[in-house]
Parts: structure tokens; C-alpha cells; sequence
């Protein structure tokens, strides 16, 4: 088995008719490999494309150009829940079940033999320490809560790759701090692939192997900035100057972007300079 | 929650008990002619001889079949429009409007070609009633599966599910509340449209009995027959609304 667990290939994405009013190119000939077992988060300002570039990772829809290939196989637009589990932000968790039902749903959907759905979830649900919260409905739990709920929901069907679309953006920053550092424990236990949409510059540093630093829209991947450290990581990193050093030099990338970003939402015009 | 519950309880019974204790003042007292308002012993004496009939019981059974009929037909006819409707963005900008601009005309005005089309037996009646209904369920149920959030389904989809799985657990489920309320509405649309169509018009039913004391100038049959109306609608509404509230905690 190759050591790139997904592949991207000169992925443009553009929506609407080219040239006709409206039309927006989301991405612009992205491409960019993740090995095993990597965690990288693509990074940039908001309207970038990055959560359109998961989506396509994810085969929620096909690129207008360019492909993407999972363990070799093509995505080619249709999701593969055998091999992707998707964690978006924790209001996707279906209110109208119960915590262990929104399990039980999210393992049957996967095609998951029903005599296995009440110890995979009672596991999930205890690796974040939510077990005896089974019976609950989301609405009843705080954010916090629904979030490690949400969290463990896409672990708990075993797929190797995991794509996680601002997971975190609804929570406060205290509480996103916590659930990073048990995301960083998860993984290192696990070993997934994880590629993780972001536009917290301190969430990538801390969380990632590898940060893709994209630009504003179009987007396209900047530079990639590497993070030395192993997994599972402290708070200490954080204090460490390496960390605010790795930080700035992404603030430092993002800025002009975010500029470019605010610019053209000031100016129609801007946009299709 | 139990006390303000229980004072909730003594209100509304004691507003059953003024009403009741004012029409017992106004009759008895002789301030209001026996003629419109007898007094409740009569009444109840009236209503006492008629559950005894069989006549009582076959207009009561033509009643609630029409009603069963008209509502089975506007529950199948509205759910299954209005889903359709959703599947389009522009089906819902044009036929939404219709249908709510249809449902502000007073189908009454129409009940004479009900009549004319289906008869005067309980076609016209179950027609009738069926056409009302049809519009707040068939609104509803566009309002219910319109309001779908895409976040839930995108969800889904990620998850594997398909098209079954994604309407059978994450559409259906989140339109539930929506669309029960559209049939709550309806059941009582329907229920006032039929007895309504058959005091103005018919040949049998209990709405025909009413209509058929007052003619005769048996007024405390006919409030004998309100009277039950009113006991029934009371228990059905009751009857909904724990359906309702089970289905709303699931």
C-alpha cells in the first residue's frame, strides 16, 4: 500500500456558468497529497474554498476540473463512508434522536451490522467521556458537550480518513482549547488521517502535522508549513516560542489574503479583477 | 410546573362552570325565552331520550364516516402535493402562493355546487370537507419539508445514507412537528365543514338533526344534539393533542 492516503489532482471548482453573472471560481488547480496517518489543516481567510475543497475530498459533490483519489480510488463525487467520515460543526447531530440513536443512525447509514452498533457507540461515547449522557437528546447537552458527542460520532465508524469542517468554530475558545487537546490524544491513539478546515491560526499550529496556506478566492494552496512535534501535544506547546514563531509566520502568510478577502467584499469590482 | 399546571386546570374549569352557571341563571330565571336558550335539566333530559334512539346513533355513524372519509382523502391528496411541491425551488415560489391565496375564499359560498356535482347524500359532504382540509395540511406539509435543513442531509449523505434512508430519517423527522400541526388543523377544519355542510344541506347525519329541531321548534333537541357535538370535538381534541405530544417528544 502506497503512503498517500489522499491524493488531489489539479482540482478547479468553479460554480455557476463560466462567464455568466455570478459565476465564482472557488478553487483554482489545487493539488496536494496527505500521507498516512497525517494530520493537515487547510488554513485561509473565509470564502476561500477550503471547506469546498473537503467537500470534494469527500465526494459531497465532483470538481468542474481536476480529481481526487482515496487509497487509489477515484472519489469521482460520491461520498465512500467505508473509507470517509465527515465532522461537521455539532448542530448536525439530528436533534430529533438521542445521543446513542444519532449513533445508531450514523453506523446504519454506513452499512454497519446492527449487533455491532451498541458497543461501537458505548466505546466512542466513553473514549470522550460522554457515556452516560446516552439517553440524552442534543438539546438537552451544552455546546461542549454536543461537540465531543459529534466528535466521537464521526470516529465511531472506523474509517481510517477523517475530514472535519471548522468543528470547532460555534465553541469558545476555552472549550476549543480542551477539545483540541483531546482531538491530539484521539488521534495519537488512532492514527487517522485527518484533514481539518480551519480559519484559527493558533487551532493549526496546535493541532497539525502539516498547515496548507490558502489564498483568498480563488483559492489556491500558498505555502505548506511544516510542524515538527509529535502527537498527542500539550498545552505546554503552546508557550513554547517555536509555537508563537509557527503562528506569526501564518499570520504573516494569511494576511494579505485576509486584506485581498475584505477588499473584495467592499468592492464588487474587486472580485472579478 | 405542577402548580402553575393546576392553576391552569382551575381556570379553565371554572370557566366552564360560569358559562354553564350563566345559562342555568338566564334560563331558569326566565330572563331569556325558553324558545332560543332552555334551561340545562331540559337539555340534559332531551339528550337523555336520544342516545336511547337508534336514529341517534346511525346520524352520529353517517357523521364520523364522513368525516373519516373526507379527512382520509385531504391527509393522502395534501401530504402527497405538498411533498412534491418541496422537490423544487420553484415549484414552492409559484404553487405556494396559489394554494394560500385559495385557502383565504370561503369555500362555503361553493357548497351549493358541492351539491349539485355530488348530490345531497354524504358525497357532497365528504367532497366538501375534504377540499377544506386539503388546504392547511397541504400548506403545512410544503412549510414542514421546505424548511429541511440542508446541514442535516448533507450530513447524511457523507454518512453513506441513501435516498430512502436520507427521507425516512432526516427529512421526515424534521418536517414531523410542522406537518402534525397541518393535521390537527385540518382534522378540525374538516370536522366543522362536515357537520356545517350538513346543517345547511343534506338528508342525514347529526348536522341534518340539528338543522331538522330547530325547523321544529325543539329547541332543547337541538341543544341536546350541540351539546354532544361539543363533547365530542372536546374529546377528540384531546385525543390529538396526546398524539401530538407524543409524536413532538419523539
Amino acid at each position: 500500500m502506497s503512503d498517500i492516503a489522499i491524493s488531489i489532482r489539479g482540482v478547479t471548482q468553479r460554480f455557476g456558468e463560466e462567464g455568466s453573472e455570478g459565476s465564482v471560481l472557488a478553487l483554482d488547480n489545487v493539488s496536494l497529497d496527505i500521507r498516512r496517518g497525517e494530520f493537515v489543516c487547510l488554513l485561509g481567510p473565509s470564502g476561500c474554498g477550503k471547506s469546498t475543497l473537503l467537500n470534494i475530498v469527500g465526494g459531497l459533490f465532483k470538481p468542474t476540473e481536476g480529481s481526487c483519489t482515496v487509497d487509489g480510488r477515484l472519489v469521482d463525487g460520491a461520498p465512500h463512508p467505508d473509507k470517509i467520515a465527515f465532522v461537521f460543526q455539532e448542530s448536525t447531530l439530528f436533534p430529533w434522536y438521542t445521543v446513542i440513536e444519532n449513533f445508531h443512525i450514523a453506523l446504519k447509514f454506513q452499512g454497519i451490522p446492527r449487533t455491532e452498533w451498541d458497543d461501537r457507540a458505548m466505546a466512542a461515547l466513553r473514549a470522550v467521556g460522554m457515556a452516560s449522557f446516552a439517553r440524552h437528546y442534543p438539546e438537552q447537552l451544552s455546546v461542549g458537550m454536543r461537540q465531543r458527542v459529534n466528535m466521537a460520532r464521526g470516529i465511531c465508524v472506523g474509517t481510517d480518513i477523517l475530514l472535519m469542517d471548522e468543528p470547532f468554530a460555534a465553541l469558545d475558545e476555552q472549550t476549543r482549547m480542551v477539545l483540541g487537546e483531546d482531538l491530539s490524544q484521539l488521534l495519537a491513539a488512532t492514527g487517522k488521517t485527518i484533514v481539518f478546515v480551519t480559519h484559527s491560526l493558533a487551532e493549526a499550529v496546535f493541532l497539525s502535522d502539516r498547515i496548507a496556506v490558502m489564498t483568498a478566492r480563488p483559492g489556491k494552496i500558498k505555502t505548506i508549513i511544516d510542524v515538527a512535534e509529535q502527537h498527542p501535544r500539550s498545552p505546554d506547546f503552546m508557550l513554547e516560542t517555536r509555537f508563537s514563531e509557527l503562528r506569526n509566520e501564518c499570520y504573516a502568510l494569511l494576511r494579505d489574503e485576509i486584506r485581498a478577502t475584505v477588499a473584495a467584499q467592499r468592492d464588487p469590482q474587486f472580485a472579478g479583477a | 410546573m405542577e402548580g402553575s399546571s393546576f392553576a391552569a386546570r382551575s381556570i379553565q374549569l371554572s370557566f366552564v362552570a360560569i358559562v354553564g352557571g350563566a345559562w342555568y341563571l338566564a334560563s331558569e330565571t326566565g330572563s331569556v325565552s325558553r324558545l332560543f336558550l332552555p334551561p340545562p335539566r331540559e337539555v340534559h333530559a332531551a339528550l337523555s331520550r336520544l342516545v336511547e334512539t337508534q336514529a341517534f346513533w346511525s346520524a352520529v355513524l353517517v357523521t364520523l364516516t364522513t368525516i373519516a372519509k373526507a379527512f382520509a382523502m385531504a391527509v393522502v391528496a395534501g401530504i402527497v402535493v405538498g411533498y412534491l411541491v418541496t422537490r423544487s425551488k420553484l415549484l414552492i415560489k409559484v404553487i405556494e402562493p396559489i394554494l394560500s391565496g385559495m385557502f383565504t375564499i370561503p369555500i362555503t359560498l361553493f357548497l351549493p355546487m358541492f351539491i349539485l356535482f355530488f348530490g345531497i347524500g354524504t358525497g357532497s359532504k365528504v367532497a366538501y370537507g375534504a377540499t377544506y382540509a386539503f388546504f392547511p395540511i397541504v400548506l403545512n406539509t410544503i412549510a414542514a419539508f421546505s424548511k429541511a435543513e440542508e446541514r442535516y442531509l448533507r450530513a447524511a449523505r457523507s454518512m453513506g445514507a441513501n435516498a430512502w434512508q436520507q427521507f425516512r430519517h432526516v427529512l421526515l423527522p424534521g418536517a414531523m412537528p410542522v406537518l402534525i400541526t397541518g393535521l390537527r388543523i385540518g382534522f378540525f377544519i374538516c370536522f366543522a365543514s362536515v357537520l356545517g355542510g350538513e346543517t345547511i344541506s343534506s338528508v342525514a347525519g347529526v348536522g341534518r338533526n340539528i338543522a331538522l329541531a330547530a325547523e321544529l321548534m325543539e329547541p332543547a333537541r337541538m341543544y341536546a344534539w350541540i351539546l354532544f357535538v361539543i363533547l365530542t370535538s372536546v374529546t377528540l381534541n384531546m385525543v390529538v393533542h396526546s398524539i401530538e405530544n407524543r409524536v413532538r417528544s419523539r
